[in-house]
């Protein structure tokens, strides 16, 4: 049991005298706040625009205070606003990209895992050369395997398919995976698995008993990069899926890129948070174990 | 009870042969100790053991049954590793049934085994802590424990002694002792350390480059080690060289040390007797082997010595024995001796060595004599 010892940050601005200590606090915490304040008022600008009418946007433009406050724009916005035809609101294509980036996130940190604990920990002959190419796909830029993709997705009959996008992104996403778990397994001493095949484990009793109770700072940190870069994802969205199948980010480019008749600034920026609304949950809730996992060693 | 048996093995990580034609043989309830310096193979030879390398020509028999390609867990093995490796997720209890478990041994069973491990290794009350909570000494014991709750034919130990200080270390090297007493298991021991090794086996394999050099029973290979290399590995201080030539004379084959004042060093009377005069030649003595002239230890032990005058250049105490730096002649050389006795620095003392347990190796092929 560890003693509760009291526990005070390195705080290096809390020496020298003490109109220097004032000094350089303040001029840091004023370097911050502008940065932040950089960072965070488009997002405020955006969520007051949610609760504008219309006609006072047209009228006093984007940025101003507003006077009739009213949410009715976010339940527009969810359920009956008219896109590219339906009248749904973005909730279906919301469904959409959570039924993509789910279970493509799932998918892919699960083959990323196996993948890792083959390639640390079960060594053959070329398997340096195969992690090698396996990672080239993370510098490979999304734009080249569009054709590819597109052929693939054709042939399999999962075009403008929510289960082809899954297909395409859970392959995407192996590349990074794989990388992020080879290089944290690596850490975990080969006499584990030793131990282990002399204790009678095989395979996957050693993945299942030993491995993965030690993987949790690793699958926090491929959940998080998968779901973000999945859900943002737009290229892929756009040009594989269509109409009533898109994923949010491409259903609202198409909205409000359609051009036809006034734009509804207000549903839109509705529209637009509630697509922010999944990646900023795991980040709040998963962040914290995202920096420590992406420093931390495996074993200490 | 089981026996092992090595037979012409080889080793070679691509082109380089790690280890060169060993053969061992064990029999069954015995303790070989493993020792080699560094990289020497010791380590590639106990996982050739335990099926975790494979080999690369030759034979692996536990009980007269080839395995070489058998799997670890075919083996019927347990393996004490020097990180211990233990598993960091699992309890105590969990790291010592986790090789039940995988094979398929009954609950109850199970539970009797840890009971009579825990208890011979006194680990009850750590059962149900992390390995990350115990102490490196508490560490040790559960990662023996876990070779001991199953049964298995053959121990193996890689280094398990090296990550504890000094006094665990040897509290631990009796227990160990004790429980190979109790379960006399065959048990193959690898170590650095020589003391370990004389303590604890009954023949001891000395391995260098992959070669081994001599497999023999501790005192042999304390007394007649084969050649250069054994003797100065086993034994600390280490043994004294000294270059000499052979000289005849009517009363039989004696040294002129090389760098000493010419004086004859007569060898026991019966031994040595077809050196060829003027040979080269170099002597081995144990710093032990040097007593004060007027005892004349070796001949109430109805040996023969001879007396060196030695320079005393550096005296270093270390409580049960003095050590000596000293000259003879022109070289350097080793003494140990009782503190009490213990001449001072800048001193010049006779010493009579013992010729009886002393070792002569041919310079060239650096083999015993
Ligand atoms: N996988 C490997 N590939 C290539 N060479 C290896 C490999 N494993 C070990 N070696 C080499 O084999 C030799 C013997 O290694 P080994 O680990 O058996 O030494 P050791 O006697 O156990 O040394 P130590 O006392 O330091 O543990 C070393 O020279 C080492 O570099
Ligand atoms: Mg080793």
């Amino acid at each position: 049991m560890a003693d509760a010892v009291p526990h005070r940050d390195f705080d290096p601005l809390s020496t020298g005298s003490f109109r220097q200590r004032i000094l350089s606090k303040t001029s840091v915490y004023m370097a911050l706040t502008i940065f932040a304040l950089g960072y965070l008022v488009p997002l405020v600008i955006i969520l007051i625009n949610t609760l504008r009418p219309l006609d006072e946007i047209v009228r006093s433009g984007f940025i101003a205070w507003p006077h009739d406050v009213s949410l009715q724009y976010w339940g527009e916005a969810w359920s009956t606003f008219c896109i590219g035809g339906t009248c749904e609101g973005v909730s279906r294509f919301f469904k959409n990209s959570l039924m993509m980036a789910v279970p493509a996130t799932i998918l892919s940190t699960a083959i990323g895992l196996v993948n890792g604990y083959v390639l640390s920990k079960w060594r053959f002959r070329g398997s340096d050369a195969l992690f090698g190419i396996i990672t080239l796909g993370v510098f490979m830029p999304a734009q080249m395997t569009l054709l590819p993709w597109a052929f693939v997705l054709g042939k399999l009959g999962l075009s403008n398919t929510i289960s082809g996008l899954v297909l395409v992104h859970t392959v995407q996403g192996l590349s990074f995976t794989t990388l992020f778990c080879r290089n944290y397994f690596v850490n975990i001493p080969d006499d584990l698995i030793k131990a282990a095949r002399i204790d009678g484990a095989g395979f996957w009793r050693i993945f299942r008993r030993i491995i993965l109770p030690l993987s949790p700072p690793i699958i926090i940190v491929a959940v998080i990069w998968q779901f973000t870069g999945i859900w943002n994802e737009f290229l892929f969205g756009t040009v594989f899926t269509s109409g009533a199948n898109q994923p949010i980010t491409s259903a609202i480019v198409a909205f409000s890129g359609s051009g036809t008749g006034e734009r509804h600034y207000n549903v839109e920026a509705a529209a637009v948070i509630m697509a922010a609304i999944p990646p900023l949950f795991i980040y709040l809730v998963g962040g914290k174990y995202f920096v420590r996992g992406l420093t931390q060693g495996a074993v200490k | 009870m089981s026996s092992l048996l090595i037979k012409d093995l080889r080793k070679s990580y691509g082109s380089v042969e790690v280890l060169k034609n060993i053969n061992l043989e064990a029999e069954s309830g015995e303790f070989v100790a493993l020792v080699g310096p560094s990289g020497c193979g010791k380590s590639t030879l106990l996982s050739i053991i335990a099926g975790l390398e494979s080999v690369t020509s030759g034979e692996i028999r536990i009980d007269d049954i080839l395995v070489n390609d058998r799997a670890p867990k075919d083996r019927d093995i347990a393996m004490v590793f020097q990180s211990y490796a233990l598993y960091p997720t699992m309890s105590v209890r969990e790291n010592m049934t986790f090789g039940m478990e995988s094979r398929h041994v009954p609950k109850a069973q199970q539970q009797e085994a840890i009971d009579r491990v825990s208890a011979l290794l006194q680990i009850e009350p750590l059962l149900d802590r992390k390995p990350s909570q115990l102490s490196g000494g508490q560490r040790q014991r559960v990662a023996m424990g876990r070779a001991l709750v199953r049964d298995p034919k053959l121990f193996l130990f890689d280094e398990p002694l090296s990550n504890l200080d000094a006094k665990l270390r040897i509290e631990m090297r009796t227990e160990i002792k004790k429980l190979h007493q109790n379960v006399g298991k065959t048990t193959v021991y690898v170590t650095h350390d020589q003391i370990e090794a004389m303590t604890l086996a009954s023949r001891i394999a000395v391995m260098h480059k992959g070669v081994l050099q001599q497999y023999d029973t501790p005192k042999m290979i304390y007394e007649r080690p084969v050649n250069r290399f054994v003797a100065s590995f086993m034994g600390s201080p280490t043994m004294n060289f000294l270059d000499a030539r052979v000289a005849r004379s009517e009363s039989g084959v004696g040294l002129v040390l090389a760098a000493g004042d010419g004086s004859v060093l007569p060898l026991p009377s019966g031994t040595f007797s077809n050196l060829a005069p003027d040979r080269n030649i170099v002597l081995g003595v144990r710093p032990e082997h040097f007593s004060p002239a007027h005892e004349q230890r070796a001949e109430r032990k109805g040996g023969q010595s001879v007396i060196m005058r030695a320079k005393v250049d550096m005296v270093e105490p270390t409580g049960s024995q003095t050590i000596l730096m000293v000259t003879i002649g022109g070289s350097d050389a080793v003494i140990a001796c009782e503190p009490d006795h213990a001449p001072s620095q800048g001193d010049t003392v006779s010493f009579a060595v013992d010729m009886t347990k002393a070792c002569l190796f041919d310079p060239a092929t650096e083999q015993r004599l």
